[in-house]
């Protein structure tokens, strides 16, 4: 709000380049930095290997093809895993549905999580409460085991495990987003739409959302990173794909107990998983910075989670 | 330099001189500011008048060896007593700073740090800048608060600049900014955001300390009366160059740039109804000026030369005025017009949209903002709401709107009572009151182009089909005086005055019968200000419209309203018809609101002395 009297200078010209499609131009500018294009190289190594593997494999990954733990050989460049599978062709095939999951994850959790903190922000009162408290009651859970104690009473369903991991980031999301959502609802523009009796659905949809681009393009990122990890991890302890589908996680418990004997069995799934997480976390952060860099996006931004328990009414 | 007053018979020698000043943006030959010259002497005070955009704070920075980061020192001299400001060393200006030269903010509440006793920060500042040997006594820190008109009580040195209001913030950060006897003082607007009364106490404060002390003053401001007031000589600034220099009565009395003469024109007076003048456009960007005059685009008196080359000084008055225009010396014939009209009588037809206050209390949680207001603003008139900062008068207009809901008491509207939230009203009230907010840099949704955002009432309220809508959009922008190539532009590519025309806009297109106005011209420099309020009370007419108009501005009620409602600490002191309250005001508080304006007129009868 303005000091009555004082003349207020338009935004710098520079700033106005952002606008439109402000989060394409964020991404734009941040892979344009050198941590950005790393972090982008690295997504896009192992991406081109879940999404091209499956049909560039040589063997069939469920095929017994050579003797179980056997070293590299010229039909096997990766040579055999426990079971004598080409380790190979597991690795080429057995990287899209983690993706996929993740991906899926965190769509999932950002869009819960986003649409639970915009409403508890701006609607306020008691569906703040509600909705707030039942995020703290979320976060005091462990995520993680609250998803293998769902998965354990269920069973290894896919979906299932989907939802578990995108829930596990819904509450943080929204923490996020409600401190973000609570500076845009107080500004005139929004209130220009409210003085129209325009349903709060509508004003957060239309007018709140699309301020919102840039701190949930950040977020987006970072679940990612997040799902990937547990969702790999889940595999790992066994609630992920059944046993004989091909499956990095999966690979890297199968055959650790010939780690002396193959290592490549073991060593390129965990290698692709790292490389993977590495990859979005630098390009996620490269957008972070390019996001907060900007001036104005700077206060939409919060990067400390929750620190806003109760607004002052 | 400066006729009439005392201390013109002992001349002072100059104590500032800046020469051909220039900043650049940094690593381009793009100036912001260039060719700034001026000269100030010891006891003066330099009013840099401008509006925004125009460079003032740029050079006021430079004059403390200081840029914005981007921006770089492109050539010229600041020569404080001889020596050359820019020219130093980061160690010597830190030597220099605050005790030979100090700034004053905009926003003292920002300035100071908040969590430090004031009395602490202001021994800190005479600590920094004093021999290890001498004790930094209490009874100093005393003595600089009293200058200041501040009683260095031990409970106020303990205070935290929260604990104060914004006047003694303001004294605060003058006390400390005169505490190290500079001899250069900077003032970047220091009473924007004060009441006139605290206003004028803090500017005969600055006036006698620069007067007892010797120290040289440069005051920037967009405010041209209060430079009236307090300025024996006026740069008045323009896309980074000063167009006239001079001394203040010249400047105000017998303007000779067609810049200063529209700035002027465009300034409203509580002594006279009168049609404001603003000036149309837009000055020009760094790197977008033109070749010649960088006004003429804008100039009324503009001829084929002035857009060949830029004009050089004209010395007026022994070369005691400088003006940057080639028809300075020609007498001042043109643009001259009868600008004083006659107040418009309310209108006696009978139609709808009566909005009718009464018993009206609102309370912000448990803290009472007003009491009882009892008001009426009948078909086609003008209400004016007047009250200084805190008066309740934005609150009283949210009520009306119902952006406010914590309130009591009845305010009807054509009859019917209306609820106290926007939520809980129907759709036809909502659509007949319609509310433009102060700020047009906030109440534009940055993502929406234009036309979205004046359509989006029309989809809520109407039923119209998308063409008709479109057709509607376009002719209202027409009506403000905006074509329809802004459709599809987005705020950020307005200016100020293209905003706010944008937001009246989007508030008329669905055709209200009330237009309650807070404040709408506040954020904008005077020559739009001056566009904005014509272009109001055009459309009131054309219109019909019954509006309600906040101001903190007594001068403005005087242009736009026929009845106008003094606010109080949130009750109302007076009301009447505006030429009844302003020429023959009964009660005290108002009388005292109006003596203490600054008004261009006394400039120029007082050669910029104090009554």
């Amino acid at each position: 709000m303005a000091v009555p009297g004082t003349p207020i200078d338009a935004p710098p010209p520079g700033i106005a380049r952002l606008r439109r499609h402000e989060w394409l131009s964020v991404l734009s500018r941040a892979v344009r930095t050198r941590r950005g294009t790393v972090g982008l190289s690295l997504m896009a190594l192992v991406v081109a290997i879940a999404v091209v593997g499956p049909f560039i494999a040589p063997n069939s990954p469920t095929e017994f093809v050579t003797a179980p733990f056997s070293g590299p050989a010229p039909g096997t460049p990766l040579g055999g895993d426990a079971l004598g599978r080409d380790v190979l062709s597991r690795v080429l095939a057995g990287g899209w549905l983690i993706l996929l999951m993740a991906a899926a994850a965190t769509l999932f959790g950002v869009g819960a999580g986003a649409a639970a903190g915009i409403s508890a922000a701006y609607l306020r009162g008691w569906a703040d409460a509600l909705i707030m408290r039942s995020v703290d009651v979320v976060l005091a859970f462990p995520s993680l085991v609250f998803a293998l104690l769902l998965v354990s009473i269920i069973g290894p369903k896919l979906w299932l495990i989907v939802l578990a991991v995108g829930f596990s980031h819904a509450p943080q999301v929204a923490r996020v987003l409600r401190s973000s959502t609570l500076d845009i609802s107080e500004r005139d523009f929004v209130k220009a739409v409210e003085l129209q009796g325009v349903k709060p659905r509508l004003i957060m949809a239309r007018e709140i959302l699309p301020s919102l681009i840039t701190p949930l393009t950040v977020e987006a990122g970072l679940r990612l990173t997040y799902s990937i990890i547990i969702v790999a991890g889940l595999s790992f302890l066994g609630f992920g794909q059944p046993p004989p589908a091909p499956n990095w996680g999966l690979m890297i418990n199968e055959n650790r107990i010939g780690l002396q004997l193959n290592p490549w069995g073991v060593v390129v799934p965990a290698a692709l998983i790292a490389v993977l997480t590495i990859g979005t976390n630098t390009f996620s952060d490269a957008v972070a910075r390019v996001a907060l860099g900007v001036g104005r996006q700077a206060e939409e931004i919060t990067p400390l989670e929750g620190h806003v328990l109760v607004a002052p009414r | 330099m400066m006729v009439g007053a005392a201390h013109a018979l002992r001349p002072q020698p100059a104590r500032l001189v800046v020469e051909n000043l220039r900043i650049v943006v940094a690593g381009t030959s793009t100036d912001v500011v260039d060719e700034v010259s001026f000269t100030v002497r010891a006891g003066e005070v330099l009013g840099l008048v401008g509006e925004s955009g125009s460079g003032k704070t740029t050079v006021a920075l430079a004059l403390l060896g200081y840029h914005r980061r981007g921006l770089a020192v492109g050539g010229g001299r600041v020569m404080l007593d001889g020596s050359d400001l820019l020219a130093m060393s980061a160690e010597e200006l830190q030597g220099v700073r605050g005790a030979m030269v100090s700034y004053v903010p905009q926003d003292p509440g920002s300035a100071l740090n908040p969590a430090l006793p004031v009395g602490l920060q202001l021994g800190e500042i005479l600590g920094a800048h004093q021999d290890p040997g001498v004790s930094r006594d209490a009874d100093r820190v005393t003595e600089v608060l009293a200058e200041a008109q501040l009683d260095a009580t031990r409970e106020f040195l303990r205070r935290y600049p929260h604990q104060l209001s914004g006047g003694q913030q303001q004294r605060v950060a003058i006390a400390m900014a005169f505490a190290c006897r500079p001899r250069l003082i900077v003032l970047d607007e220091p009473t924007t955001g004060l009441d006139v009364t605290t206003q004028r106490h803090v500017l005969e404060t600055i006036r006698s300390l620069c007067r007892s002390y010797g120290v040289a003053a440069v005051y920037v401001s967009h405010d041209l009366a209060v430079i009236g007031q307090l300025a024996q000589q006026v740069a008045v600034m323009y896309a980074g160059r000063v167009v006239e220099l001079g001394p203040t009565e010249t400047i105000f009395g017998a303007p000779a740039h067609p810049y200063t003469r529209a700035l002027l024109r465009a300034v409203p007076s509580p002594e006279r109804s009168e049609v404001l003048e603003g000036i149309e456009g837009q000055a020009p960007r760094p790197g977008r000026r033109p070749t010649g005059c960088f006004f003429a685009p804008r100039c009324p008196d503009v001829l084929p030369i002035c857009r060949e080359s830029p004009p050089p000084f004209v010395p007026l008055l022994a070369g005691a005025h400088l003006v940057r225009c080639v028809r300075a010396e020609e007498p001042v014939t043109r643009s001259v017009i009868a600008r004083t009209v006659p107040a418009s009588d309310p209108p006696t037809s009978l139609s709808s949209g009566t909005l009718e206050v009464r018993d009206l209390s609102a309370r912000y949680g448990p803290a009472p903002v007003l009491y009882e207001i009892d008001l009426r603003v009948g078909p086609e008139q003008c209400v004016a709401i007047v009250g200084e900062s805190g008066s309740g008068k934005t609150t009283l207009a949210r009520c009306v709107v119902g952006l406010h809901d914590n309130w009591t008491g009845n305010v009807d509207f054509c009859g019917e009572p209306l609820a106290c939230g926007a939520r809980r009203r129907t759709k036809g009230s909502l659509q007949r009151i319609q509310y433009v907010f102060q700020n047009p840099y906030t109440s534009l949704n940055p993502r929406k182009t234009v036309g979205q955002i004046i359509d989006q009432p029309l989809e809520h309220f109407s039923h119209f089909s998308p063409i008709e809508r479109e057709r509607r959009v376009v002719a209202e922008l027409e009506d403000v005086s905006l074509s329809s190539d802004f459709l599809g532009r987005y705020p950020d590519q307005l200016s100020g005055g293209e905003r706010q025309r944008v937001a009246l806009a989007r508030a008329l297109v669905v055709e209200p019968e009330l237009l309650v106005c807070d404040e709408v011209t506040s954020a904008l420099d005077v020559s739009v200000q001056a566009i904005i309020v014509e272009l109001l009370r055009r459309l009131q007419r054309e219109r019909n419209l019954a509006m309600l108009f906040i101001t903190h501005n007594l001068a403005l009620v005087r242009s736009i309203a026929q009845t106008v409602v003094v606010l109080s600490a949130g009750k109302v002191v007076e009301q009447g018809p505006v030429e009844e309250v302003l020429e023959r005001p009964r009660e005290t508080y108002t009388i005292r609101l109006l003596e203490d304006i600054p008004k261009l007129a006394e400039t120029r009868t007082n050669g910029g002395r104090w009554r």
